[in-house]
């Protein structure tokens, strides 16, 4: 068993790139809402807005906390948090590290970024023991904004997201209308939540009708 | 619905965010090769099914997705702790005889006994929003 572990290094894990050089064409998973007229071409003026951030790097990280975290600073510049649900996000607050389990990290970096960043963590790790998956293609980012935000959500999840529950810096897989999502609050300002793409449909009809009261916006960017 | 406290989230949370999954501690024969078809038929098929004090396994299937321990009252549906996996109850049917007759309570004001009281309590009072 001593030697099998070292069978697996940089050399030999298939990866690949999922955003080639030549652009090729890409829908969201909110393709599907747009098309039925469920996405907004630009925001309203609403009291709700909720933005899909589509296309970002989405890495599964597993292993043991102390040998990420050191790998996960020197290439990202960002502590791996070591608090069950912690979420850091850097100072552009546009990539982060998310607590999801003991032995689980989410990285989200901008879109294009997660494969090199996927090989400098590999070439890092060497012949540590973990894990780096690319979830990129398997669920979207939405931002949720705006006076009644937090009035939506709380329709939406059984989680307290009060700021005292969910307090800037966490991050909580929870229960949002009897699908699973990760709600996480990276700002004062906004929640993020993190949908598998195969409920994201599912997830903008609910939020419009749960925001329908107050005015809500849905936008999804077309690239 | 209960609130059921996730020793690896380290905080409650509500029951829809758990599956429970049977009974815990089985141990798995060592070699299953050299035992007899009743004891492989014992560890497969055959499961405790006690009135009170009872241990089992569940997962938070909608949050850490992590499987650990509950120890439960099946008369009451009272959970009197969790723990991670590969540790032992501090709670068993011979300590809850033994705090029933001494008079014990094994929990009171709604929180599990181990692992739920929050640390502040004024969390669970009104807030102005
Ligand atoms: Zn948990």
């Amino acid at each position: 068993m001593s030697e099998a572990g070292s069978e697996t290094n940089v050399s030999n894990v298939a990866v690949f790139d999922t955003h080639p050089a030549e652009p090729i064409d890409a829908e969201s998973p909110l393709a599907w809402s747009r098309q039925r007229g469920l996405v907004d071409a630009a925001g309203g003026s609403g009291q709700v807005s909720a933005i899909e951030r589509p296309f970002l790097g989405h890495l599964i990280l597993r292993g043991g906390a102390i040998t990420l975290d050191e790998a996960v600073r020197a290439e990202l510049g960002i502590n791996l948090p070591g608090q069950p649900l912690g979420l850091n996000v850097d100072a552009e607050g546009s990539r982060s590290v998310q607590w999801l389990s003991p032995d689980e990290w989410l990285v989200i970096v901008p879109g294009g970024e997660e494969f090199a960043l996927e090989n400098r963590l590999r070439e890092r790790l060497g012949d540590a023991h973990f894990a780096i998956v690319n979830v990129s293609g398997g669920q979207t980012l939405v931002e949720l904004s705006g006076d009644k935000a937090r009035d939506v959500l709380m329709k939406s999840v059984t989680y307290d997201v009060h700021s005292h529950g969910l307090p800037v810096g966490k991050a909580v897989g929870t229960v949002f209308a009897k699908t699973s999502i990760n709600l996480r609050r990276p700002s004062e300002a906004c929640f993020e939540l993190v949908v598998r793409r195969s409920f994201a449909d599912y997830c903008v009809r609910w939020l419009r009708d749960a925001g329908r009261e107050y005015g809500v916006s849905v936008e999804s960017p077309t690239s | 619905m209960f609130y059921i406290h996730c020793p690896y989230c380290g905080e409650r949370r509500e029951e829809e965010e758990f599956h429970p999954n049977g009974q815990a501690h089985l141990v798995r024969p060592a070699d299953p090769d050299s035992v007899s078809d009743e004891e492989w038929g014992d560890y497969l098929f055959f499961r405790d099914n006690p009135r009170g004090i009872h241990h089992e396994m569940w997962v938070h299937r909608l949050g850490c997705r992590k499987f650990f321990n509950i120890t439960r009252n099946t008369t009451t549906y009272e959970i009197l702790e969790t723990y991670p996996m590969g540790e032992q109850p501090t709670i068993t049917a011979e300590t809850a005889k033994v705090r029933h007759e001494q008079g014990v309570q094994t929990a009171d004001g709604g929180w599990q006994t181990v692992g739920a009281r929050p640390e502040n309590s004024t969390l669970n009072e009104e807030t102005p929003s």
